[in-house]
């Protein structure tokens, strides 16, 4: 079987202050169970042989879990391909022909480092300000002196599994954080060990998205629509309720 | 390749006596730094996988100054967020019969005899303290309705031990550990470098005291010192190019440490995953795991006929043939990964592979799906069995995954003693990058309990150890830093003078081929004499052709890969060779030469119960130092799972 | 020789390279003056005047009841608390919470507007595709401008009957029935699109509201969604049903 022929347009940026613009590439042979990312290896051999500089891009883990890889393809942050990353976005929802756009994920709080890798240190900021809960090494009891409620753990659990990819960030029209935010702030405080740190914990992270330069929520819903891991609306909304009435 | 064999070498950190008291007599003898001095005190951490990021963390709680690194963009990324089953611990919350000696018996077993009883025996002790430090973190493991901690069976356990978090255990444990080291850096106690890549060790005055490391964003190369270092930087199974590791995984920190002073421990234990994604293509980059606990309710199989095309479901049911059950009565589908690695491609050697190149076979739920239900079984698996259908087109529902192994885990590593020192004073090694505690095959669900073991209790009190005679290490000898700086500017440099008509990537990719073919999982003198003869070729190749585009000065994926692929061509021999010398089989290395007449390993105790430490030597013949390996408690015995 | 323990610092000259170095908030922002804080303002405010536009569309409705109905009701609103307190004092209270209201949330809307445009400079090269939101969803924005000149239009109309044929002393009921006569065709128009964009704009406000307080739940959310439009719709169709009525003649 013959693969696919695709056009690509990707945003080429040499560094933070260049000015960046779209380039256009042609891959040829396309096979459908290659990935995404498989797809951009082959054209980064390609150019690195004829002594063009390939596309950054971040990546590592490829299996959808790290949280590395993201960019906007054809207008969509990981593409259209539901609950999936780039890494594990594959060739054969693609047809012979198409163009496909890349871009690097457009925040203020996200600025470009190169091509499509960006910057996405500010979620890591948002987490010190009171992503954790404060328990230093050893000084933990019994792992059953305290039982979790299976509701609340698989709740908790749901929430937890934001991979910080920040697609979120990249799809809302007002680049807003809050849905990596919240998931966050719903993880720890839907577990009792969460508690004590609760309001204090919802006050700080709000606040530090704020002083991210992210912008507002206004329950577009974009975000939950492209999070790999389908995080909810939900943890918006608890967020919301624990950032107001926190002491 | 030759080598010479060296002076034996000794762990004369363990303390004597009972095994069960071994840890708290170090603990207790262990000298203590106190905590105005600590505040002085820098620790250098490469690495934020479960072992750096909890060693770091803890290390800031306990008031060190700690430097801590990552190739990535966050520390939260490191590959041990994708291991998905779960972790063992000997909580025995069950009541099945589990305990700390159990879990110590079961991993000395498993590992086929080539572990330390002190050091698996801590693990096993640790390991009860390291789910209280995860709940209380707020780690969501899955629970039962009363609210208690739910347990599996896992890859070789008869008792229900492992803990876990749906299929993404690896992820919410280093996320608890990566939200401690976050909580740190706010305190200010830990100064975190992401996009920073170790490049060597700075050695003085026969002390390990700083790294060289290159920022991957403005490719500047940096000089930081410290009073101790701790590599947590992985495991090397990329040297494989196409293994379940992250693409960015990579051996370059400890080799350089090798190359440095640091003995490697048993570089050829590899272990080989059975239940991976097969491979679709040439282009094929990294290879999929689909986690072990499959098995405990999927049953492999692969056609009784050689060469049979027709798809699973037109094939009859005694037609088929379930060889792991077949085989290995009293353990079926649930023997550990070296036995079912083997059991596939013995299979598929037969020709009874199924899938594209006839590299796979079937692990079929059909039966689980009529026992349990489909609701069950997509409640256990769901979130796996949707990875496998995006990755492959094919729904598991419908038909049987195809799977095939695929390098997972390196057991080898530098060499440590109890303390998780190196051969280097004040070089410490954690987690994968350490060859301890799983001798020649890894159980599943313990490289989780090794990583947090090392990292949240073991190193912070060895490392304290250590420091507390702080006082009479010297400065720094520019001239140490100097040669250090100048090693790797000048490894740079030659990279990119090459300019040739290669890719990195090509190179690894031929690499890997070569050690999955002549080191993989069957290895014997010819193919590994043969594999011997093709690396330092395709070596001299890769610095003669390799195109490194761009200058140092930016951020450069092409140069960070070439000079990754630099040093699996450097590990990649001394795995062969330490795969050559080593002619039992044993664990996850298996000698054609030496196997019983059934086909499984077998090992030989007489000559090699030992562990091979190697010094690196700059002429090319490098060292040999044993470790002999004595068993007072667990009874050296042919493993069998029949 | 070099100072133990000095070189991680210092060795690293101030680099220019990462825009983001941690860096400390700029300015803490308070409870109300966060995104959060200025989202919660917005539902509060904007509850407070669906609170009205329902005492409204239920007033206006009386219309149907004929002349005096109508007028009496208007005078009601003027005379409420009488004796204990003077002539329009509630009206007046009523009067100033709502331009609060108004006021406060243009403000919140205008300042996480221009927030947003900081947080999100540069587009998508290529066609956006909205995953998510309908059309309710992307127009609240736009949507808002058209409705503060449609109230200030309508203020003008019917309130203080400055562009009414009825003029500002006309009873209520003729500035009604003359304002959306036949022949002021376009503003019936003009009031009818107007009132399609309030119930776009209250079909996303309603759940966004309950939602921005965090009463919102997965199990709700659906239903408040569906609670929200079904409100809008009887909503416009209450408001709309009178001028339709005074157009085709059965109010005259």
């Amino acid at each position: 079987m013959s693969g696919m022929n695709l056009t690509l347009r990707v945003w080429r940026q040499k560094g933070p202050d260049d000015e960046g613009r779209m380039a256009t590439y042609k891959v040829e042979d396309v096979s459908p169970d290659m990935s995404f990312l498989e797809m951009l290896d082959v054209l980064n051999d390609r150019l690195i042989v004829a002594g063009d500089e390939p596309i950054a891009f971040d990546h590592d883990c490829r299996e959808g879990i790290c949280g590395m890889c993201g960019m906007v393809i054809n207008g969509v942050a990981h593409g259209e391909q539901r609950a999936t990353t780039t890494c594990q976005l594959h060739m054969r929802h693609f047809k012979d022909g198409d163009t496909i756009t890349i871009e690097p994920w457009r925040a203020s709080a996200f600025p470009v480092v190169k091509d499509l890798v960006v910057d996405r240190s500010a979620f890591d900021r948002i987490i010190q300000a009171g992503g954790f809960i404060s328990v230093p090494a050893g000084s933990a009891p019994d792992a059953h002196s305290v039982p979790v409620p299976k509701d609340s753990a698989d709740a908790a659990f749901d929430a937890a599994t934001c991979i910080g990819c920040g697609a979120c960030v990249a799809a809302c029209p007002n680049g807003s954080a809050s849905l990596f935010t919240a998931a966050k702030i719903t993880h720890l405080g839907l577990l009792p060990q969460g508690q004590p740190e609760r309001d204090s914990r919802a006050k700080a992270m709000v606040e530090q998205m704020d002083a991210e330069g992210f912008g507002g929520c206004t329950n577009t819903g974009e975000c939950t629509v492209v999070c790999p891991k389908g995080i909810s609306l939900d943890a918006i909304a608890r967020m919301n309720r624990d950032y107001l009435s926190a002491k | 390749m030759k080598y010479t064999v060296g002076e034996p070498i000794q762990d004369t950190k363990a303390p004597e006596g009972p095994v069960e008291d071994r840890w708290d007599k170090r603990r207790f003898s262990a000298k203590l730094v106190n905590p105005a001095n600590k505040r002085k005190l820098r620790v250098i951490v490469i690495g934020t996988g479960l072992a750096g990021g909890s060693a770091a963390a803890t290390l800031g709680e306990l008031g060190y100054q700690v430097t801590s690194f990552c190739y990535q963009d966050s520390p939260r990324r490191a590959h041990s967020i994708a291991a998905q089953g779960g972790i063992n611990a000997a909580k025995n919350y069950r009541g099945d019969g589990d305990s700390i000696y159990r879990l110590f018996y079961d991993t000395v077993k498993g590992g086929d005899f080539r572990s330390r009883e002190s050091n698996v025996y801590r693990l096993a002790q640790v390991s009860v303290n390291i789910i209280d430090q995860a709940v209380a973190q707020g780690v969501p493991f899955a629970r039962e309705y009363g609210g208690l901690l739910d347990t599996r069976s896992f890859g070789g356990a008869q008792v229900s031990r492992t803990f876990y978090a749906r299929g993404q255990t690896g992820q919410q444990l280093l996320l608890g550990a990566y939200q401690a080291l976050e909580r740190q850096i706010a305190a200010g106690t830990v100064t975190m470098h992401t996009r920073h890549e170790m490049l060597d060790l700075v050695v003085s005055d026969g002390r390990a005291r700083g790294v060289i490391v290159r920022d991957m964003v403005t490719g500047e190369i940096e000089t930081h010192l410290a009073d101790a270092v701790v590599l947590a930087s992985g495991g090397y199974g990329n040297v494989f190019f196409l293994s379940t590791n992250a693409k960015g995984c990579n051996t370059t920190a400890i080799w350089r440490a090798h190359r440095r002073g640091a003995y490697f421990g048993n570089p050829c234990y590899t272990q080989i995953h059975p239940t991976c994604i097969p491979v679709s293509g040439e282009y094929q980059s990294k290879l999929t795991l689909m986690s072990e606990s499959l098995r405990n309710d999927g049953r492999v199989w692969v056609p009784k006929l050689k060469g049979d095309s027709r798809p699973a479901s037109d094939i009859p049911e005694d037609e088929r043939d379930y060889y792991l059950e077949r085989i290995y009565p009293s353990f079926g589908n649930l023997v550990p990964r070296d036995i079912a690695s083997r059991a596939a491609k013995n299979v598929c050697d037969e020709g009874r592979g199924v899938g594209p190149g006839g590299l796979g076979v079937y692990l079929d739920f059909a039966d689980a799906i009529r026992r349990l239900g489909r609701d069950a079984v997509e409640k256990k698996y769901g979130n796996l069995f949707e990875m496998y259908e995006r990755i492959t087109g094919e729904n598991p529902y419908d038909q049987p995954m195809r799977i095939y192994p695929a390098v997972h885990y390196t057991m080898g590593g530098l060499w440590v003693d109890y303390d998780l020192q190196s051969t280097i004073p004040g070089l410490f090694v954690i987690g994968e990058a350490n060859f301890s505690d799983h001798g020649a095959n890894r159980l599943g669900a313990s490289a989780l309990m090794q990583g947090l073991a090392d990292g949240y209790f073991v190193l912070p009190t060895t490392v304290g150890d250590y420091l507390a005679g702080s006082g009479s290490f010297g400065e720094v000898a520019q001239e140490d830093v100097d040669e250090a700086v100048d090693q790797v500017r000048g490894k740079i440099q030659r990279l990119l003078a090459v300019q040739g008509d290669r890719s990195a990537d090509s190179f690894h990719r031929e690499l890997g081929k070569i050690m999955w073919d002549y080191c993989g999982m069957e290895r014997s003198e010819e193919s590994l004499r043969k594999a011997l003869e093709l690396i330092p070729a395709l070596r001299e190749e890769f610095w003669r052709r390799v195109k490194v585009t761009g200058t140092n000065e930016e951020l450069n994926q092409a140069l960070e890969r070439a000079g990754r692929v630099a040093d699996f061509f450097e590990l990649a021999e001394l795995m062969c060779l330490d795969a050559l010398h080593r002619t039992e089989s044993c664990g996850g290395h298996f000698r054609a030469e030496s196997q019983t007449e059934e086909g499984e390993a077998l090992r030989d105790d007489e000559n090699f119960a030992y562990v091979a430490a190697w010094e690196w030597n700059p002429d090319g013949t490098p060292v040999l130092h044993k470790e002999e390996l004595e068993y007072e408690y667990v009874k050296m015995t042919q493993r069998s799972y029949k | 020789m070099i100072d133990r323990g000095e070189a991680t610092d210092s060795v690293r000259p101030p680099a220019a390279h990462s825009p983001k170095k941690p860096t400390k908030p700029a300015a803490k922002t308070g409870r109300f003056t966060s995104t959060n804080g200025k989202k919660a303002v917005m539902a509060v405010t904007g509850a407070i005047m669906v609170l009205f536009l329902i005492g409204h569309v239920l007033g206006n409705l009386k219309v149907f009841s004929g002349a005096q109905s109508f007028n009496d009701y208007a005078e009601f609103l003027r005379t409420a608390g009488e004796p204990a307190v003077p002539r329009r004092t509630v009206l007046t209270l009523v009067e100033i919470v709502l331009v609060l209201a108004v006021g406060l949330h243009m403000w919140s809307a205008i300042s996480l507007a221009r927030r947003a445009a900081k947080a999100r400079p540069v587009k998508y090269a290529a066609k956006r595709k909205n995953q998510a939101g309908g059309y309710a969803t992307r127009t609240m924005r736009w949507g808002g401008v058209i409705i503060v000149l449609f109230l200030i239009w309508h203020l003008l109309d019917l309130t203080f009957g400055v562009a009414n044929p009825a003029g500002s002393a006309g009873l209520p009921y003729d500035r009604m029935v003359q304002g959306f006569a036949p022949e002021r065709w376009w503003v019936t128009l003009f009031y009818a699109v107007s009132l399609v964009m309030v119930g776009l704009h209250l079909r996303h406000g309603l759940w966004s509201a309950v939602q921005t307080l965090g009463l919102a739940s997965g199990r709700t959310r659906k239903g408040l969604q569906l609670a929200a439009a079904a409100f809008s719709l009887v909503l416009v169709i209450g408001f709309l049903a009178v001028p339709f009525a005074v157009m085709i003649g059965v109010v005259k």
